[in-house]
């Protein structure tokens, strides 16, 4: 995936390691905004109100 | 049709799967992230991807568990440490056997025969406990079982009369041997070095059963250790080459994902009620690793099939089992909710 896979040795580790520590991080916050944004008001449909 | 060279299929069979596991993470605080490994192997991933993936797999999921939990202020930083040290030697030793047994052309077996003990052993222990109405002592929630120390389990007090100097003072009161520690951390690292878990569903009741520190504490201090030892696990096992991100990406953003909707779902459903899927879900999972083997011991590829459909199935139970238990909490407090006066 994107070429990483060719990357060996410590600085492609390195690579791979940042990419999946920017990604939780990125779903971390673009999931919890989400949560925030849409949450209720799925809630307040599910509830039926 | 594929996307960054991966078919989409698949890619969306990873996101699907990581909705899966994170609902389950989200609701049950564990237990999801070791079914990744099992089920990469009876796709047919070799035992080195399947494990490296899985690493940094429970690595991106604990960054995000830790996130949430940074402000709890339920973290030993000094255990902590001391956990992340252990830990490291344990998943070296663990990933230079690993290799070794690859070498051998045993890591297979070993590692499934690990899986069907461990998931099989704690799945008959969480379902016993729930159908036996007991708590289950695997339980990740913070606000759960507050710890008394009448209550400190027999093993703790044994291990925390073994006055080897120097003894460490914890949070929640405990003085414990700084070599106790250090042995419950190297053994919990040794065996995610070889099965490619973050240790987390072993360590968090290790750090509460045997070093005896507050429920709370265990679950912030071992979110904190996993992020290390995931990283590091996966970063040794990246230099090799091993970490496939078209595994780990759309498994992260499904778990993701999956995790909101299981951590919202707590506030709604009672988790003794579903606590006896959780432990027949293990149970499942031993059965489809042990599934896996006897196929490919008597050379029957059609029991990977079977083998990967009980794995998914069972996930797909359990979850569903939250989702809709939560959907009918919901409609009931509407139903339930007065309605305003004319």
């Amino acid at each position: 995936m994107f070429g990483i896979e060719t990357l060996e040795g410590p600085v492609g580790a390195a690579v791979l390691i940042g990419i999946v520590l920017l990604e939780a991080i990125v779903l971390y916050v673009g999931y919890g905004a989400l949560e925030q944004l849409l949450g209720p008001r799925i809630a307040r449909l599910l509830r039926g109100d | 049709m594929e996307l960054f060279g991966v078919a989409v299929s698949l890619l969306g069979m990873f996101v699907g799967f990581g909705v899966l596991i994170g609902l389950l993470f989200g609701f049950f605080g564990m237990g999801g992230s070791f079914l990744v490994t099992p089920a990469l192997l009876v796709m047919g991933y070799p035992t080195d991807v399947a494990v490296a993936s899985g690493l940094a797999f429970v690595f991106g999921t604990s960054v995000i568990a830790t996130l949430k939990h940074r402000d709890l202020g339920q973290v030993d930083y000094k255990l902590g440490v001391l956990m992340i040290a252990g830990t490291t030697a344990g998943i070296e030793v663990g990933r230079i056997g690993l290799h070794f047994m690859q070498d051998l052309g045993v890591a297979n077996t070993f590692v499934s025969v690990t899986y069907v003990l461990l998931l099989g052993g704690i799945g008959a222990f969480v379902t016993r406990n729930a159908l036996t109405g007991g708590g289950g002592g695997l339980s990740h929630d913070a606000e759960a079982d507050d710890h008394d120390e009448d209550e400190l389990p027999e093993i703790a007090q044994t291990i925390q009369s073994y006055e080897v100097p120097p003894m460490m003072s914890l949070r929640g009161g405990v003085t414990v041997s700084l070599w106790m520690i250090l042995l419950v951390a190297f053994a919990t690292g040794l065996l995610s070095g070889l099965l490619g878990v973050g240790g987390g569903f072993i360590r968090m009741p290790a750090l509460f059963y045997l070093v005896g520190v507050p429920v709370p504490v265990a679950v912030g201090t071992d979110l904190f250790e996993i992020v290390f030892s995931g990283g590091i696990g996966s970063f040794l096992y990246a230099m090799d080459g091993a970490v496939d991100l078209t595994i780990v990406v759309p498994l992260l953003a499904g778990s993701a994902f999956g995790a909101r909707l299981g951590a919202a779902a707590t506030s709604i459903v009672d988790e003794d009620e579903i606590k006896v899927y959780f432990g027949v879900m293990l149970l499942l999972g031993a059965i489809a690793v042990a599934v896996r083997e006897i196929g490919g011991a008597v050379e029957m590829p059609i029991l990977d099939v079977v083998s990967l459909l009980i794995i998914v199935g069972a996930a797909a139970l359990v979850s569903g089992a939250v989702v809709v238990s939560s959907i009918r909490e919901l409609r009931s407090e509407g139903q339930a909710t007065p309605q305003p006066a004319d």
